[in-house]
């Protein structure tokens, strides 16, 4: 099995996810009680019995389970999440507008939980007793038993309002002119409390990932033959082990996908961030369920991405399994 | 009567006492379990012990902690005392954390233990289920599920149970794939135990340790879980809990910060022993850690 059939394969059973979560949202509207109808208008939009109407025709809502399943779908693949009567708006297009800033969000707590939680690791794995463990040991707990959105506000009131030096919400300043780096740097400076909050959890899982794995590959053959070949210690560490290293804590980042979105929902809610957590929290509040379930699917299909591109980049990371392919 | 044990010999001790004594010597645990009882028992008598409701307004709004003795937490926004919040909220708290746990782990190991057990393609089918649920991203599906059927103790509990379950499942399959293969589960086959038997009195007793550990560790995330939920807005309106206190007083956190302080170290003090205790457990189970 080479390396192309192999991602081949993969996306395809991604396409069958995506489509189980279209399965999952048709089953959720005639779940829930009520007109399926209604909930396709979602509780307080203003609606009248025209768009009632409308619906029911559209959606085939008087015809056969399988046939509305099969419509549903239909109109899902053509990019129809349908329309939010709330924000008055189709819902694809909403969802899509606010995307970018989840993203942002998202990939910066990663790239930031993953940079320090592997430096953090390679320390403690260098001198399993000293401060590099003691402070993973900290985080560890801290990290898991806070709630999220109890440390971003804890960080609001510390860093926005006791020592004013970040703002206290939004991505932007209100009204504020500049130069594309000045506005930048302005994005970049409301990010910076919201990513830590998101991130908190991850830094400690990626450490200690990190130290147990470093550990394991030190003890490895290569590094041996590494070291007796005279190399640097720092090229021995870093280019040697930590590559080898570094696989398990792929698997992970890619696996935490979903949890870093499930936690950005709460984040972005205490900051004012305007992706697609707040959305949720004000779609939500308002019962816009068209927003909701589409809120649901695409940011599974985030998760499915994330995780195609975890395996690819695992692949190009591990040079076992390269060569193991092409054989 | 004469007693077979001589005086030199060990004294023989169950399972359950060998692990009490390793747990004992885990500082950190014991001190977890202080903690966790202490919450406990606060929450079950603390109502009537201190009898502020906390529901109704006692004082002014936003009056700071320690600058009125009646009030000694401070006041919120609508001038409850925030000690009264934080007796009862644990009530809710605990309660929907340890149910929607339960829930979670009889999911979880119903899955896991099937998918294990049968293994080919039951567990094919069931493994691929479990991946379909790891893909939804478990809060936002929670709160799918919560605003569709109508924010209550009972939706919570089952939402967080839904969306929590696939981690034990797999820890259960992989428990359950491993034992399968030992002599005494081919003994039981031999004398034609039925598979249920067999699953539930052979296995799952021995797969028990690795499962305690992960159940407490479950209580602490469905905690987290509940906490989310209902600083969101979609736990049940009418019950105070801690996450309620946070996310109704987050308005005015630059104004009073005790609102949503003390709430926020409840929180983080019940989930933080509950975990220092699964660490205990995982250490009491584990074999290869006794010596130490």
């Amino acid at each position: 099995m080479n390396i192309a059939f192999a991602i081949a394969r993969r996306v395809f059973y991604a396409v069958l996810l995506v489509l189980a979560v279209v399965v999952l949202n048709f089953l959720l509207i005639h779940l829930a009680p009520g007109d399926p109808a209604e909930v396709m208008a979602g509780e307080m939009g203003g609606v009248t019995e025209e768009i009632l109407h409308d619906i029911r025709v559209s959606y085939g809502l008087d015809k056969p389970l399988l046939t509305q399943l099969w419509i549903y779908m239909k109109s899902v693949m053509q990019g129809d999440l349908g329309q939010s009567f709330y924000f008055n708006t189709p819902v694809a297009g909403l969802i899509l507008s606010r995307l970018g800033p989840t993203i942002l969000l998202v990939v910066t707590a990663l790239v930031f939980s993953v940079f320090i939680g592997t430096t953090l690791g390679v320390l403690a794995s260098r001198k399993p007793d000293g401060f590099a463990s003691a402070v993973i040991t900290v985080l560890a707990l801290v990290g898991y038993s806070a709630p999220v959105f109890w440390t971003g506000i804890m960080l609001i009131i510390t860093f926005a309002w006791l020592i004013p030096i970040f703002p206290i919400s939004g991505m932007a300043t209100f009204g504020s002119t500049g130069g594309l780096f000045a506005q930048t740097l302005d994005v970049f400076h409301h990010l910076v409390l919201p990513a830590i909050s998101l991130a908190f959890i991850y830094v400690a899982q990626y450490s200690r990932i990190t130290r147990a794995s470093m550990l394991e590959v030190l003890g490895a053959d290569y590094i041996r033959t590494a070291r007796a070949k005279g190399l640097p210690e720092t090229v021995v560490v870093y280019k040697h082990a930590l590559r080898n290293a570094m696989l398990p804590v792929i698997t992970l980042a890619g696996l935490q996908f979903g949890n870093l979105i499930s936690g950005a929902v709460l984040v972005e809610t205490v900051f004012n961030w305007p992706g697609l957590g707040t959305l949720a929290f004000d779609s939500i509040l308002a019962r816009d369920y068209p927003t909701v379930l589409g809120l649901l699917l695409i940011s599974s299909i985030v998760v499915v991405i994330a995780n195609l591109l975890t395996d690819i980049c695992y692949r190009l990371a591990d040079p076992r399994i390269q060569t193991s392919h092409k054989v | 009567m004469t007693n077979h044990v001589s005086e030199n010999s060990p004294k023989p001790v169950s399972i359950g006492q060998d692990a009490w004594k390793v747990f004992r010597r885990n500082k950190a645990a014991s001190a977890g379990l202080v903690v966790l009882t202490t919450i406990l028992l606060i929450s079950a008598l603390g109502p009537t012990l201190y009898g502020v409701d906390a529901y109704s307004m006692v004082a002014a709004p936003f009056i700071p902690p320690g600058t009125d003795s009646t009030v000694i937490l401070g006041t919120d926004f609508l001038g409850r005392d925030i000690a009264a919040g934080l007796i009862v909220g644990g009530q809710a708290t605990l309660l929907v954390g340890s149910a929607a746990a339960l829930v979670t782990v009889i999911i979880g190991v119903l899955v896991g233990a099937t998918a294990g057990f049968y293994g080919g393609n039951v567990d094919e089918v069931l493994m691929r289920f479990t991946e379909f649920f790891q893909v939804l991203p478990a809060l936002l599906f929670a709160m799918v599920l919560i605003a569709l059927f109508s924010p209550s103790l009972l939706t919570v509990t089952f939402a967080i149970g839904v969306v929590a379950w696939p981690q034990t499942a797999r820890l259960t399959r992989a428990e359950f794939m491993k034992i399968k293969q030992l002599e005494y589960v081919t003994a039981a086959r031999s004398i034609a135990s039925t598979d249920r038997r067999i699953m539930w009195m052979v296995i799952l007793p021995n797969a028990l340790p690795p499962l305690i550990v992960s159940a407490t560790l479950v209580v602490g995330v469905a905690i987290l879980f509940e906490a989310g939920l209902s600083f969101l807005g979609l736990g049940d309106p009418n019950v105070m809990s801690w996450g309620l206190m946070i996310g109704a007083n987050r308005p005015y956190i630059l104004d009073a910060w005790w609102t949503v302080t003390f709430p926020g170290i409840s929180i983080f003090l019940t989930v933080l022993s509950v975990s220092l205790i699964g660490d205990g457990l995982n250490d009491a189970f584990n074999p290869k850690l006794r010596e130490r």
